[in-house]
């Protein structure tokens, strides 16, 4: 076992930073924001940030057509995000992953008929899915949770059944049950553990798509309406673009820069504990 | 081609596409939320909606409906949207030509940016060249088509305003084309002025769609690049005393290709997907574009046309893509 510390590579740093920002936006949004992001101004609209001309100290990254503070509204954005990342992310990974292990494990009829509902639902664009299932059931952000545990354990799962495939053949499975081992015991306590860096890349690809499904219904405006979203940030800022291109730009940096760190967290945790590529 | 593995593909996609109609019912009619209160105005009265409860034949047992529903399907009627008083079937079908002029313009830009930043790549390893189109590539992977086409609008249509931020031309001008796919009109009739005029509206949106994909293409070509420069055959050719560049095009290239077009397949799909949300962004008026109406509206026949559109799209493309695997690929059409 080597040292903790040479664990840490750039990757998982970058990662790590980008996940505790967004945790701790998360927890502590009310504390850090300097303003209550509904707290409409409309003697300070489209005030652009500190940087630029004709800026209001008061509002750091400047205000939005109502006046809104946007660093208040990029902080408070974060809470929906993360809660339909965690919860979206864990619960389509979860499914995934059982029924891939299921499928990937047992084969036969088993796999058939996972193979084919995961192949039925690839013949959907992915977004295609978000949006009709928001229309269908109405907005919220449990609508938002539901689109993306619908589109997001397919992806989870072809991959792990593949794994699991080609993982049974090999002699610690046979040997484990050649000692008696249940199938349960052998899926649970034996592959699992094998999977588990794979899993961390696809947790943190998962949480990134689930950030960006949830901008994308919320810029539809099928998130919740009563709290501040990224997504609806960039639809509020899209009409103002050619006055004021920060209120759209603001959100979506933050976003692209969220999906880059979850992706590069998912590397970096596969990369610290697979001990393949660890030399 | 062996024809057995011809009927057999042509066989499995019947299962997927019954599956995918059954998807769509169950999730219409099943989900919480009444279809019929879905499409009356709140002022209805109790017995309107029994009345079209009726016309609809909801108030018929389930496996009723789904029979219905099939027959309807199989006669091409795809009923009549609530918000726009119109045949679905026609009202998909006159947005489809769009939506395939931008896929099809998006993989023509993927495949010679993606064959070219290989090239390049390859041909400038091992200095920086090949780095920046490393870089670019894992970064390009990484965002969705969401991303890019904001990041787009924001670099090219605000910051250095270079491109037109929506629609398909310019609503001034008459276009006088007699089919919905106006680039390829245009171009067939040799009318390069108006190609050209048409164009700069779909730089954005097809770039969009199309960088994740150069990055695969660039990607996967470039290794299969690397794998074929050290075979026998290239050593040949070097003892023979051609250019590096002959080398790389004439020989190395042909072979690496196979690969490289494979994965191009299957990213294609997810491209034709994305292009919901592009047009979405773009008001580019295609199918998805129109998805979203119907989505705002609940406009539930709409939504039902669209989304059986884009799974049979998606189902045939799939077929295309595996027949042409076999056509391309000698090795695999026994596996």
């Amino acid at each position: 076992m080597r040292p903790f510390a040479r664990r840490w590579n750039p990757r998982l740093v970058f990662g790590a930073i980008v996940a505790a920002l967004l945790l701790g936006c998360t927890l502590f949004a009310a504390q850090l924001a300097p303003h209550d992001p509904m707290d409409q101004d409309l003697l300070n609209q489209l005030r652009p940030p500190v940087v630029m001309q004709g800026n209001d100290p008061q509002f750091a990254l400047g205000t939005d057509e109502l006046g809104r503070d946007l660093l208040a509204r990029l902080i408070h954005g974060a809470r929906p995000a993360v809660l339909v990342m965690l919860i979206g992310a864990t619960l389509s990974g979860l499914l995934g992953m059982c029924l891939g292990l299921v499928a990937g494990y047992f084969g036969g009829w088993m796999d058939a008929a996972v193979s084919r509902t995961v192949e039925i639902f690839m013949s959907f664009p992915p977004m295609l899915i978000a949006i009709v299932l928001a229309a269908v059931i109405g907005p919220g952000l449990d609508t938002v949770i539901i689109a993306v545990v619908v589109i997001g354990w397919t992806r989870v799962c072809r991959v792990i059944r593949g794994e699991v495939l080609a993982m049974r053949e090999l002699d610690f499975v046979a040997s484990a049950r050649t000692a008696g081992v249940s199938h349960l015991r052998i899926m649970f306590h034996e592959l699992l553990p094998n999977l588990a860096p794979l899993l961390a890349v696809l947790f943190g690809l998962e949480m990134g798509r689930a950030i960006v499904t949830e901008a994308v219904l919320a810029f539809i405006g099928f998130s919740s309406s009563d709290v501040a979203t990224w997504g609806a940030m960039i639809a509020g800022g899209r009409a103002y673009i050619y006055q004021a291109w920060w209120i759209m730009a603001l959100p979506v940096a933050v976003i692209v820069l969220s999906v880059l760190g979850l992706n590069a967290l998912g590397d970096g945790l596969r990369q610290a504990t697979d001990p393949l590529l660890r030399r | 081609m062996s024809s057995g593995y011809l009927a057999k593909r042509l066989l499995l996609t019947l299962p997927t596409l019954f599956g995918v109609i059954v998807i769509i019912f169950v999730l219409l009619r099943v989900v919480p939320g009444d279809p019929i209160a879905m499409m009356v105005p709140p002022e209805a009265t109790p017995a309107d909606v029994a009345r079209l409860r009726a016309v609809y034949g909801l108030d018929k047992p389930m496996w009723d409906q789904f029979l219905i529903f099939l027959g309807a399907l199989a006669r091409g009627d795809f009923g009549t949207s609530i918000s726009l008083k119109q045949d679905v079937f026609g009202l998909v079908v006159g947005r489809l030509p769009a939506t395939l002029e931008l896929a099809l313009v998006s993989i023509v830009f993927s495949l010679i940016a993606g064959v070219a930043l290989a090239l390049i790549a390859t041909h400038l390893r091992g200095r920086w060249p090949e780095w920046a189109i490393d870089g670019f590539n894992s970064i390009a992977l990484s965002l969705p088509e969401f991303l890019w086409a904001l990041l787009l609008i924001l670099a090219l249509g605000v910051l250095i305003p270079l491109l037109p931020i929506s629609g398909r031309f310019d609503p001034t001008q008459q276009l006088g084309l007699a089919t919905q796919f106006y680039l390829l009109e245009s171009l067939v009739r040799g009318n390069f002025t108006l190609a050209a005029d048409l164009l700069p509206y779909l730089v954005m949106p097809a770039l969009a769609l199309s960088l994740p994909l150069i990055a695969v293409i660039a990607r996967m070509l470039k290794s299969s690049l690397q794998d074929a420069l050290v075979q026998d055959y290239v050593l040949f050719a070097r003892i023979n005393g051609f250019s590096a560049g002959r080398i790389l095009i004439r020989h190395a290239l042909p072979n690496a290709l196979i690969p490289a077009v494979t994965v191009a397949g299957v990213h294609f799909i997810f491209l034709v997907g994305g292009t919901v949300l592009v047009e979405l962004i773009f008001s580019y008026p295609g199918v998805g574009n129109m998805l979203y109406r119907a989505a705002v509206y609940r406009d539930l026949p709409l939504i039902q046309g669209i989304t059986i559109a884009f799974a049979v799209l998606f189902v045939l493309l799939n077929l295309v893509i595996d027949l042409l695997y076999l056509v391309i690929n000698p090795r695999v059409r026994h596996s």
